[in-house]
């Protein structure tokens, strides 16, 4: 038996050592991406009922054009694989590797979200618009925001790779494996969203 | 026994005065008898352990070191699940005699002010096709609006409007009901029978009164300050009556003259 | 205060946490004092949402609404329903004793990770106050819990908005909190330990937790929408803009019906946890426990519909409805037949620990059953939105969870403090809440059927009599509050002292000193592979649970 940690520090890492492959902060960040994905569960069932159930008021407007979020779709897809890259990096202990790939992540992360703004100032409609419009601009909103959150940890996690003294090395590899994991849950989530809301 | 003393002798249900409401009352019956005998039994045993298994002053040692067995578990297991199957099943049969089952849009409710996509929902307490073709009465279209806090009742043949529901005896009667600003709920205890008036979708109630008199129409669902005071009432009177009131005040009283 | 300071280790010096009594108004990481915080806090919102609640009994004294104004009476059940929920029930079976167990249950020095654990607790506090300061600025939400639309996007927006900014929080608070215990269970558990070795109320956790996570974040996306169409006005839940208000209440139920069993379910695992020690028996059928548990969270999460039978919703769903809500009855019923084999042939000593217990059983049998009547579409077309339904809920969120939240301090009060409760002031404690609670709640059941519909400050005159008895068994109840004040004041001061393990219970946490020092051992955490191991056989032996690694 391993004697006893005094600290809170040292029992958590007590702990993640004796489970040395299941490392219970990614644990929890999973539960909470579950969680995190039940909302946007409640959100798309919410729009289907309207869809299934509220039809579009006579005059109302509600059309979506399909080659903006298609390019949205394959900037996040292809920002999921530089990800995958610059994990694949670190844990090479290649940090130069590992930053660019990071950047580059960011870099299509923000296109993405410049995108998105540009299709909003397109659209024919506004929020209060009418009912599909209100439901179009609460989903992309918040996967917006998800987005966002996802850039500016991705940047964060640049940042501590870049300097010397950073946190993230290939000895702690986890701020970027939770930034991964989100990132390719925020991707997946725009999979489906992408399909619900253009193409159903 | 308790349980079939206080069936007979306590008031625990209003007045019948619908056709299904005698429906009601059997399921309410059997679920009432099911009920007490389940919490009668279970609190019969836990007082009688709590007697006889109480440690008695003088006594050591623990309990007996019983830790489970397998046929009484598959005993309580299977019988409370053949108990709620039972009460599903019959439920169901009761609310197919109730008419609850009856697809809307078969109905004769296409006259009404329906949305244009037919989204009607509802339909409680539908007499069944079978007993309107038996009945051979024609059923009574009253149109239902609900705002804060007042119900209106709308008879489109007699283009009346009144604060008051008159049905005749005997007669199925439908409503088509919506509301105007926030949900609220038609609700009429001698009946049995609640179904909530919604804004944006009208929703369907039919009934046959078989009990004259006059029955509280009862708001039951939160719609702002007043919702305790949103109450009507619904007015059952032998069909000739019904028809003096229906004739005093239609508007094709004047045409006639 | 009588909680032993921790073992003064180097490591210790160099920490920031504060020490002493000072360590419960702190942001302190330890999951004993967050317990213990939820417990308190939690138990200062009960007082004030029974305060409410005899407001609302009060102004039900007569016929008319004269005691309160109409709105603000609406005010009152709305904060009644909402405190009693979301800052009482919810906080204390989860928050309170999962907090204070669950670490040592698993043999763990903390929970998974402590400094969300203490986030998570400090975000009910302002969430309690900001709701019920909303009460005396602009007047608080009025639409009831359920907060159904339109009526709450059209009631004054302020005080609705903050009602909804404070849910969000407390159920941000349930959320964190159910991600820490899944891990924790799940993670942290002792080398050794195997999952089907754990005591029951960690497998009540788990399920609940579960819940928490899948349930919860709906109910948050439910109320970010509704919030848009209070401010922004948009039309996702308000007809006259093309929405559709069913939609809420399937979201709003998806979330608020497995609420029930996330109250209900750790109130399980605590009497699971009672019951075997006061009875000196192992807790029976621990295996089909686990599996019931686990068939209450499934069920419990496709079964929302049966509060909206009356909304408008197309017959099959309604009978999908009635069948899944009524089999509920089955894996429930397994959990009680086996607590009352569990009493069935112990050494049962009658403290007021195992009178709540045995309270709670007979109590929530009779709300279950009810229940399963409610379930059934065509009984619950009538008595939905009565006060049948008003009757159902207290029996179980009172009668149920109450009455086992009473259970539990009795039980654990020596652990927490190192002193014994006074029995008599206990036993008069319960001999007064139980009748008084069903004094209060057993005639709301006949008022249902015969005609009183919920949320109303005036109602049909006939029913005076049987509401005025209602309202003598709440002073009763409220009466009843006095001597557990008292006791718990009292013997916290003058107390008996209680020595470790007054009970001679084999489950981790009395297995060191009462109150435990801050990492919970001074030395290793044993190894409990036998936390029911009582019983004669095993007492001979001097029964012990523990298995030396
Ligand atoms: C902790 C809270 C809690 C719990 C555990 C339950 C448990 C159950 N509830 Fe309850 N319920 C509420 C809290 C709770 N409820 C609240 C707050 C509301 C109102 C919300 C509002 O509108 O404001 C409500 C409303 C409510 C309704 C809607 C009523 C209406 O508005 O019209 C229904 C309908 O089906 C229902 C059913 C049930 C059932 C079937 C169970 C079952 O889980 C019960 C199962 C238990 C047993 C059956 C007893 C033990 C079993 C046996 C001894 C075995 C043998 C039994 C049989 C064979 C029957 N509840
Ligand atoms: C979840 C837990 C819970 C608990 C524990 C309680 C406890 C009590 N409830 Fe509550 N109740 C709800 C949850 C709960 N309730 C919910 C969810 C609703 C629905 C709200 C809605 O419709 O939106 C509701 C609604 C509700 C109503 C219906 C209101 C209406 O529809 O118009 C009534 C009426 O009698 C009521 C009464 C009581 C009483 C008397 C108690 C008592 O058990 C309380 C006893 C405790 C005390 C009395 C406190 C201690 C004493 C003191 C601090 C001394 C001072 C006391 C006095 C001045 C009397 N409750
Ligand atoms: Cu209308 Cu209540
Ligand atoms: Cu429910």
């Amino acid at each position: 038996m391993t004697t006893i940690p005094s600290t809170k520090e040292k029992s958590e890492e007590l702990t993640s050592s004796e489970h040395q492959h299941s490392d219970h902060r990614l644990f929890g960040l999973i539960t909470f991406l579950v969680a995190d994905g039940m909302t946007f569960a409640g959100f798309f069932a919410a729009y289907l009922t309207y869809k299934a159930v509220n039809p579009l008021l006579p005059d109302a407007i509600y059309e979506l054009e399909l080659p903006l979020p298609t390019l949205n779709t394959i900037l996040l897809l292809v920002s999921s694989a530089t990800f995958h890259k610059a994990g694949k990096a670190l844990e090479a202990a290649n940090s130069k590797q590992c930053q660019k790939w990071l950047l580059i992540t960011a870099g299509l992360g923000i296109a993405f979200l410049i995108s998105q703004m540009v299709e909003y100032f397109t659209l024919p409609f506004g929020l209060t618009d009418n009912l599909y419009a209100s439901t179009f601009y609460a989903l992309t909103g918040f996967h917006g925001l998800h987005v966002t959150l996802g850039s500016i940890m991705i940047l964060i996690v640049w940042w501590q790779a870049r300097s010397p003294g950073g946190r993230i090395t290939h000895v702690n590899k986890f701020p970027l494996e939770a930034a991964e994991i989100y990132w390719h849950f925020v991707d997946g989530i725009w999979v489906i969203l992408f399909i619900i809301l253009y193409l159903l | 026994m308790g349980g079939i003393w206080a069936l007979d002798n306590l008031n625990l249900l209003p007045v019948v005065a619908s056709s299904n409401a005698p429906i009601y009352d059997e399921l309410f019956n059997v679920l009432f008898v099911i009920g007490i005998i389940l919490f009668v039994g279970m609190t019969g045993l836990v007082i009688y352990s709590l007697i006889r298994f109480r440690k008695k002053p003088g006594q050591v040692g623990d309990g007996i070191a019983l830790e489970d067995n397998l046929p009484l578990e598959i005993f309580w297991t299977a019988v409370p699940a053949i108990v709620v199957l039972f009460v599903g099943l019959y439920s169901y049969d009761i609310y197919e005699r109730m008419g609850g089952m009856q697809s809307l849009s078969t109905n004769s409710h296409d006259h009404q002010s329906m949305n244009s996509e037919g989204r009607v929902w509802g339909g409680i307490g539908l007499t069944s096709q079978d007993d309107i073709e038996k009945n051979s009465l024609p059923m009574i279209n009253v149109d239902v609006t609900a705002l804060q806090f007042a119900f209106l009742f709308n008879y489109p043949e007699g283009e009346i409007v009144s604060g008051e529901l008159h049905v005749p005896r005997g007669q199925p009667v439908s409503l088509t009901m919506e509301s105007k600003d926030v949900i609220h709920a038609f609700w009429v205890p001698e009946f049995r029978l609640k179904q909530d008036v919604i804004p944006g979708q009208p929703t369907v109630i039919n009934f046959t009164p078989t009990k004259t008199g006059k029955y509280p129409i009862i708001c039951a669902e939160l719609c702002g300050p007043y919702h305790g005071g949103m109450r009507s009432t619904v007015v059952v009177e032998e069909p000739e009556e019904y028809q003096a009131w229906f004739k005093q005040n239609s508007k094709q009283k004047e045409m006639e003259l | 205060m009588s909680i032993s300071l921790p073992p003064a280790t180097e490591n210790n010096s160099n920490s920031l946490q504060p020490t002493g009594w000072l360590r419960f108004i702190s942001f302190s990481l330890d999951h004993k004092v967050i317990g213990l915080q939820y417990l308190v806090c939690g138990f200062i919102f009960y007082l004030i949402g029974g305060v409410l609640a005899g407001a609302i009994r009060i102004e039900l004294l007569s016929p008319i609404s004269d005691f309160l104004a109409r709105d603000v009476y609406n005010q009152v059940l709305t904060l009644h329903g909402t405190i009693m929920i979301f800052l009482w029930i919810v906080p204390v079976v989860n928050g309170a004793f999962g907090n204070y167990l669950i670490p040592f249950y698993v043999g763990a020095r903390d929970m998974a990770f402590p400094r969300l654990n203490a986030v998570a607790f400090w975000m009910i506090p302002p969430a309690g106050l900001m709701l019920i300061t909303s009460y005396f600025i602009n007047g608080a939400a009025q639409s009831g819990w359920t907060a159904y639309p339109p009526l709450s996007i059209t009631t004054p927006a302020a005080g609705q908005i903050v009602w909804i900014v404070s849910v969000l929080l407390l159920g941000g608070s349930s959320i964190f909190g159910g991600i820490n215990f899944i891990a924790t269970i799940l993670k942290l558990r002792r080398p050794g330990l195997k999952l089907m070795q754990l005591p029951m109320y960690c497998w009540a956790m788990l399920g609940t937790s579960i819940l928490v996570v899948l349930s919860t974040p709906v109910l948050a996306g439910t109320l970010i929408l509704l919030s848009f169409d209070i401010v922004a006005h948009t039309g996702f839940f308000n007809p006259a803009l093309g929405g559709n208000v069913i939609v809420y209440q399937h979201l709003f139920w998806f979330y608020s019906h497995p609420a029930v069993y996330i109250m209900v379910l750790p109130a399980f695992g605590l009497v699971s946890e009672i019951l075997p020690v006061h009875c000196r028996k192992p807790l029976f059928g621990y295996i089909t426990m686990v599996y019931s548990i686990m068939a209450i969270v499934v069920l419990g999460l496709v079964v929302w519909a049966h509060h909206m039978f009356t909304s408008g919703t197309p017959p099959w769903m309604r009978l999908f409805f009635t069948i899944a809500t009524s089999f509920i009855a089955v894996p429930t019923g397994i959990k009680f037949f086996n607590w009352v084999a569990t009493l069935w042939g112990g050494r049962i000593t009658l403290n007021s620990a195992i009178l709540f217990s045995c309270g709670f059983i007979v109590n929530f049998v009779l709300g279950g059953i009810t229940g399963v009547a409610l379930a059934q579409v065509p009984f619950d077309i009538h008595v939905h939105d009565t006060y049948f339904v008003v009757a159902h809920f207290h029996y179980i969120v009172y009668g149920g969870s109450v009455f086992v939240i009473f259970s539990s301090i009795y039980h654990w009060y020596p652990k927490f403090t190192g002193k014994m409760l006074d029995e008599k002031l206990g036993i008069i404690h319960f001999v007064l809440t139980f009748i008084g609670f069903n004094l209060c709640f057993a005639p709301q059941h006949w008022l249902g059927l015969n005609g009183m519909p919920r949320r109303v400050a005036e109602y049909d005159p006939q029913f005076t009599l049987i509401n005025q008895i209602s309202s003598v068994g709440a002073l009763l109840m409220a009466i009843s509050t006095l001597p557990f004040l008292w006791n718990i004041l009292y013997s916290f001061i003058k107390g008996e002292k209680a020595g470790n393990n007054p009970w001679q219970a084999l489950t981790p946490e009395w297995l060191t000193t009462s109150p435990p020092p801050v990492e919970n051992w001074s030395g290793e955490a044993p190894l409990v592979t036998k936390p029911y191991g009582y019983g004669e056989k095993n007492s001979d032996e001097g029964s012990s649970p523990i298995t030396q690694a």
